[in-house]
């Protein structure tokens, strides 16, 4: 059971957490942030196992994961 | 639940100016995580190059110099002859210490200076927008090789690692990439290990890292990511070059 | 009892970069300076200091760069085209406000040039050299004792304003041999070193950078560095005067020129000539005022320069609008000798 929290204004929606995810759970939001991006979002009640490889992959730091 | 993943404390919280998918920011955080989990942030001392890394010090809470254009070799020198038991890294781009800087890399390995080298390869000039390096690929399209570097004009891309591994001052030379989860742990790994080569006077440590400039390159950053693999790895092979005898890889 | 050593300018030079408490040089080898890095080479390690023959005259300047930045007196030497190589380094060590001494031991330029002596590199060492808008301590001796005194008041006086200090030989006064007395260094009262690079342990980061791109930063910085430039002109100017209370003719001449111009003042004197020197021994700050005020009571002045034409832009901007200034040039080779002065002090008498 895992958790990540994008920080929506560090996020420069470059993908590379989508590449990163075993389970493809990561998408884009549809609401601009004050940078001009759709920042990428794990939307609630999935099956997130918290095994870090977005926020490893993220150049932004911009994901913080909890298991 | 417990926090597994934050932001290394010697990382400091402000945005990263670099563009959406450059690989810098990733490096950055392995640098700075090398630095929290042996504890070395109070007595590091960075040097920056001059390029997109020219900003370490707005990013890293700790000590920094800044550089010349390709000098950082020889700056982490002279300071870290008068410093001996402080960590010293420098984080250069491939203009910074392929080109400019050549002579002071190499020098800088030949006398096994015990400091950490960070080399940032990602094929192109990036702040200056987009030129020919030294580690441009043989047809690849930059602003000063518009029809693709030709080798009989340009010659041909250089391998830093396993140059410098060929001399007896190196004691670690090693190339990692970013572009996968798996790649990213190895190179996670090796900038580890390098600080803790330096921290136990092993000698000089040498990390050439993979990375991507999808602006330059003229492509978003999963098509860039994805150049790595294809036409970055192929020409520039992972691995370790050079390490220490009778130590082990963590 | 005063010791007094029989020795040669560019080893009396490193002797007392040591005894200032100088424990790191880089250089590169190039004629005539050699002896000084030698010196260092087996000096340093007698005193716990590093001494390293780096790749080339650039990395030299950049180990001192680190060097400085790590809190410690350090200094490089080179001659001319040597440091040539050096000045962007120079300019970078001005712009982050790291103390430095840098030596140059003139030879004959342009380019390759030759390996006797000159003093071509006035410009070069008081109008910069490397771009921007800095300038570097410049001191000129002009004899194997001030090759050794001067070094201290290099160190002293880098350590005070944050900032390069040249130290302008040349050729002949690296190469002599000649007597000295084996004077004490005395630390003065300076600055604490708050800025140094050490690690931040128990304490904030410092940075040490030459780089401003915020609005208004960099001109802050410029004038930051313009006010140190003129501190430095009040308080640090140093010249010396010989025979000027009754001179009509000053010879203005700075190292081996004036050296030998003192000869030929002998010479000019028995003949009935009633000529003085006024030998600046800081060329940066350049004694401006004190050209002034005696060229308020004498109105010839004569610039004697082994090059075509350098200082005596400087003497010719200082001196008051009624004062003449004429200029004879003995451009690099071997030394003038007295008797070549003397006639061309006997030109403009």
């Amino acid at each position: 059971m895992g958790k990540i929290i994008i920080n929506r204004e560090r996020c420069k929606a470059c993908a590379l957490c989508t590449l990163a995810c075993p389970k493809e759970l990561i998408v884009f939001s549809k609401e601009v942030n004050t940078q001009g991006f759709y920042p990428a979002e794990c939307p609630p009640d999935n099956e997130c196992t918290g095994c870090a490889l977005c926020a490893e992959s993220c150049p932004d730091v911009a994901i913080e994961v909890w298991r | 639940m417990k926090q597994v993943f934050k932001r290394p404390p010697s990382l400091k919280d402000v945005p990263f100016h670099f563009c959406p998918g450059c690989h810098h920011g990733t490096i950055h955080r392995l640098v700075a995580d090398a630095i929290d989990h042996y504890n070395l942030r109070e007595r590091t001392i960075g040097i920056a190059g001059v390029g997109c890394s020219v900003f370490v010090y707005e990013y890293f809470d700790i000590d920094v110099a800044e550089a010349p254009h390709g000098r950082a070799p020889a700056v982490a020198t002279g300071l870290k002859r008068v410093l001996r038991d402080r960590i010293v890294f420098t984080y250069q781009g491939d203009g910074d210490l392929a080109s400019i800087g050549m002579s002071e890399i190499v020098h800088t390995a030949n006398r096994g200076e015990n400091i950490t080298i960070i080399f940032v390869n990602n094929t192109v000039y990036g702040m200056t927008g987009g030129q020919m390096a030294p580690t441009t690929l043989v047809g690849q399209q930059t602003t000063t090789s518009p029809h693709g570097r030709d080798s009989l004009q340009a010659g041909y891309p250089i391998r830093m690692a396993e140059m410098l591994a060929t001399l007896e001052g190196t004691s670690y030379s090693v190339r990692v990439a970013l572009n996968t989860p798996a790649n990213l742990m190895k190179a996670k790994k090796a900038v580890r290990r390098a600080f803790a080569m330096q921290m136990n006077d092993l000698g000089f440590s040498f990390v050439e890292l993979l990375s991507s400039c999808p602006t330059n390159w003229g492509m978003n950053s999963l098509k860039a990511n994805e150049r790595v693999e294809k036409e970055l790895i192929p020409h520039f092979p992972l691995g370790v070059f050079k390490e220490p005898k009778g130590t082990d890889p963590l | 009892m005063e010791k007094r050593l029989f020795i040669k300018g560019n080893e009396a030079l490193a002797l007392g970069a040591i005894k200032a408490g100088c424990r790191y040089y880089f250089g590169y080898p190039i004629t005539p300076q050699n002896e000084i890095p030698e010196y260092f080479s087996h000096a340093l390690a007698k005193v716990e200091g590093c001494f390293i023959q780096a790749e080339s005259e650039v990395a030299s300047i950049n180990m001192l760069l680190g060097a400085s930045a790590a809190g410690a007196r350090a200094m490089t030497s080179s001659s001319s085209p040597g440091i040539s190589l050096m000045q962007e380094g120079i300019s970078y060590l001005a712009g982050s406000e790291l103390p430095a001494v840098i030596v140059n031991i003139m030879r004959s330029g342009p380019g390759l040039g030759g390996i006797s002596a000159s003093q071509g590199d006035y410009f070069q060492a008081t109008r910069g050299g490397g771009h921007g808008d800095y300038r570097t301590i410049v001191l000129a001796p002009y004899s194997v004792q001030e090759m050794h005194d001067l070094t201290f008041l290099a160190f002293d006086l880098a350590d005070k304003y944050r900032n390069p200090a040249v130290i302008l030989g040349d050729a002949v006064l690296g190469q002599m041999q000649e007597t000295m007395i084996e004077r004490k260094y005395h630390a003065e009262e300076l600055p604490s070193k708050d800025w140094t690079l050490t690690g931040a342990s128990g304490r904030k980061p410092r940075l040490i950078k030459s780089l401003y791109l915020k609005e208004g930063e960099m001109e802050r910085h410029n004038w930051k560095l313009f006010e140190k430039y003129q501190r430095m002109k009040k308080e640090e100017v140093r010249y010396e005067v010989s025979w000027v209370e009754d001179a009509d003719l000053i010879i203005a001449a700075f190292g081996t020129t004036a050296r030998v111009s003192k000869t030929a003042i002998r010479l000019a004197r028995a003949a009935g000539l009633k000529v003085g020197l006024f030998r600046p021994i800081t060329l940066f700050p350049f004694p401006e005022e004190a050209l002034l005020r005696l060229s308020q009571r004498v109105k010839r002045f004569l610039t004697i320069e082994m090059n075509t034409g350098q200082m005596v832009e400087d003497v010719k901007l200082s001196v008051a609008r009624d004062a003449d200034v004429h200029f004879y040039g003995h451009p690099p080779g071997s030394p003038p000798v007295p008797e070549e002065l003397l006639e061309s002090i006997k030109k403009v008498y």
